[in-house]
Parts: C-alpha cells; sequence; structure tokens
C-alpha cells in the first residue's frame, strides 16, 4: 500500500519535473499517467518486477483513488461558485456560447469516431 | 453565541478538520442521492456538493482560504487520481489499440470544434475580444487552461470559471445528448465526454461505464496537448 502510493507519486513528480523543465504543454499528472503506463508494460515483461509493484496492490490503490474521482473536483468547484461574479455583464451570452459549444464538440468527436470506425463493436 | 460555543468555533475554524469532514460528508451524501437515482445527469454529485458547501460558507460567513485549508487535502489527490488512469488504460489497452486511428481523428475534430465554436458562438453574441481568449480553453483541464489563457494575455481566473462551468455542463448533458444520437457504443461516449468536459467528464464516465472512463481519459490528456498547441496557433492567425 505504502509503496503503491510511493510509486503513484514519484510518477507525478517525474511528470512534473519533465514538463516544468522542459516547458512541456500538457500537464505533469498527465505525463504522469503515461510514464504508469510504460511502467505497468515494462513490468509486465519482467515477471522479476511484479514483486515490489505486484500482488495487485497498486491497481487496487489506483482504482481506490479512481472510484472517487468525482470527489476531487469538489474543492475546486466551491471556489469556482464563489467567484462567478467574474462572469459580470456577459453570464447569458457565455452561457449560451458554453453550453452550445460543449454540445457541438460531444456530437463532433462521436460522429467522427463513427465514421471512422465504422458502426462497428461496441465491446 | 455563550463563550463556550465561541472558543469551540475559533477552535474548529483553525483547524483543517472542520471542511475536510464536511466537503467528504457533503459528497458522501450527494454521491448517495445520486446512486439512488440510478446516476440521474441531473442529479450530479459534484454540482451538488459544491452547492452545500457554498451555502454552508455563506451562513458562517467563512472565507475560502479558511475552506481551503481543509479541502486541500482532497484537491491534492487530483494528480495521483490522474496518474492513476494508467490502471485502466492499461486494463483495456488492446481495446484502445483497435480504436487508435478513429480516435484520434475523432478527438482532433472534436478538439477544434471545441474552442472554435466557443469563440464564434461567443463572438457573435457579442463577447469581447479579451474574454474571447479566456474562453478558448474552457475544454481543458483546468491547469493547463489556465496556462494557455496565461500565455495568451486572458485572464486565467475568468478561465479557471468557465473550465468547471464547462465541465459541469457536459457531465449533466452527456447522457441525454448521446442517447437522442442512439450512440451505444461505450468508446464513442467516452471519447465525447471527456473532450468536451475533462475530468469531471471522465469522472462522470467512469460512474456509468469502465471503458467509457477509460476513452475519456484518453481524450482528456490528448485534448489538453492538442488545445495547448492548437489555440496558440489559432490565436496567432486571427491577429
Amino acid at each position: 500500500m505504502i509503496i503503491a502510493l510511493a510509486l503513484i507519486l514519484m510518477c507525478q513528480l517525474a511528470g512534473e519535473v519533465l514538463t516544468r523543465s522542459m516547458g512541456l504543454p500538457i500537464p505533469g499528472p498527465v505525463l504522469g499517467m503515461a510514464i504508469m503506463f510504460v511502467g505497468l508494460m515494462v513490468r509486465s515483461r519482467f515477471p522479476i518486477l511484479k514483486k515490489p509493484a505486484g500482488d495487485g496492490v497498486l491497481e487496487q490503490t489506483g482504482s481506490g483513488i479512481l472510484a472517487s474521482l468525482s470527489l476531487l473536483f469538489v474543492p475546486a468547484g466551491v471556489g469556482i461558485i464563489q467567484r462567478l461574479d467574474i462572469l459580470a455583464d456577459h453570464w447569458v451570452a457565455l452561457a449560451i456560447a458554453l453550453v452550445a459549444s460543449t454540445v457541438l464538440a460531444m456530437v463532433v468527436t462521436v460522429l467522427t469516431f463513427r465514421l471512422m470506425a465504422g458502426k462497428g463493436d461496441a465491446s | 453565541m455563550s463563550d463556550v460555543d465561541f472558543s469551540l468555533w475559533v477552535y474548529l475554524s483553525r483547524t483543517p478538520l472542520l471542511w475536510l469532514s464536511v466537503t467528504l460528508l457533503a459528497y458522501g451524501m450527494t454521491d448517495a442521492f445520486s446512486k439512488k437515482l440510478n446516476r440521474h445527469p441531473l442529479a450530479n454529485p459534484v454540482l451538488l456538493a459544491i452547492l452545500i458547501i457554498a451555502g454552508l460558507l455563506r451562513l458562517t460567513g467563512t472565507p475560502y482560504r479558511t475552506y481551503f485549508e481543509g479541502a486541500q487535502f482532497i484537491h491534492f489527490l487530483l494528480g495521483p487520481a490522474t496518474v492513476a488512469l494508467a490502471f485502466p488504460l492499461y486494463e483495456h489497452r488492446e481495446t484502445v489499440k483497435r480504436a487508435l486511428l478513429p480516435m484520434m481523428v475523432a478527438l482532433i475534430a472534436g478538439s477544434i470544434t471545441a474552442f472554435v465554436s466557443a469563440v464564434w458562438i461567443a463572438s457573435i453574441l457579442g463577447i469581447p475580444r479579451s474574454m474571447l481568449l479566456s474562453l478558448a480553453p474552457k475544454s481543458v483541464t483546468a491547469g493547463v487552461a489556465m496556462g494557455i489563457t496565461e500565455q495568451l494575455g486572458g485572464d486565467p481566473a475568468l478561465t479557471a470559471v468557465l473550465v468547471i462551468l464547462t465541465g459541469i455542463t457536459g457531465a449533466i448533458l452527456a447522457t441525454p445528448l448521446l442517447n437522442a444520437l442512439g450512440i451505444k457504443d461505450w468508446r464513442a461516449r467516452g471519447l465525447a465526454v471527456g473532450l468536451a468536459a475533462h475530468g469531471i467528464g471522465t469522472a462522470r464516465a467512469f460512474q456509468v461505464h469502465p471503458i467509457a472512463g477509460t476513452f475519456a481519459g484518453i481524450a482528456m490528456g490528448l485534448n489538453a496537448l492538442l488545445t495547448a498547441i492548437l489555440v496558440p496557433l489559432a490565436a496567432s492567425f486571427i491577429r
């Protein structure tokens, strides 16, 4: 459990250090996700690594955090609600632009995917 | 208030304990409520918990800074949770690999649609230019979106507000919209909500289906990268 947490934090740390030092346009934790993914691929090739990073504890810890992903947005969200005044006189126009563009982005993504993948399997 | 009540309040308002507990309790309640309603999109646990806590803060006259001293422990876990998205991605890597090309094309099309349509609609409605810059990256996860806005000379605080509102909007609209379109493919549904509504959309996707969650996580990560490259490029053309 401790080792698993440490490994997850170390991936994030490595991601933050890399993006910040190289000025990359992606968030540190997203790069950390890529590092963890590569780590999992490497682990599957070398069974020796299974011991410190295996037994499913790493996966359990990860899915434990992910199970409450929604919760993690609450603190930032509370801050936002208190700053709604920043939208000032433009809130109606911004709300329309926001809802319409969100709908359009989802429709275009889904239709493009369907067009490219064919009707395909939904597995 | 009596002296005892007052000193108790002084103690509680100084430790992170109170607002950390309140945050967990509020979310625990709204999450249970959302489950009871079979994850109905309108019963969004994030939105409801935010409203309850914001109400409590206003009622007690507590500044956000004090609240965040407790809530920061939860906020911190956003980073590790993003890293943890690697596990479902690894587990479903074969499914992802098979859909790689259509996924990439769909993400590029969706990413461009997200910021072009937002800026275009807002400019038709008479939003001033300085605000348009802050609106462009609103589908991207907050940290990156604020960075893009800063780079363009917009207002990062405004971007942060728009990002969270977009996330909640997307998480609420995704299910009814995609049902109306007759999309049953969990891969496509996940991509759409992760692209349009970043982490809050991804959290919603995981509540609905693991494959949707996995694809939402990929969409969120890649859209951050795409938007960070494309928005400054588009802005330099307009100038």
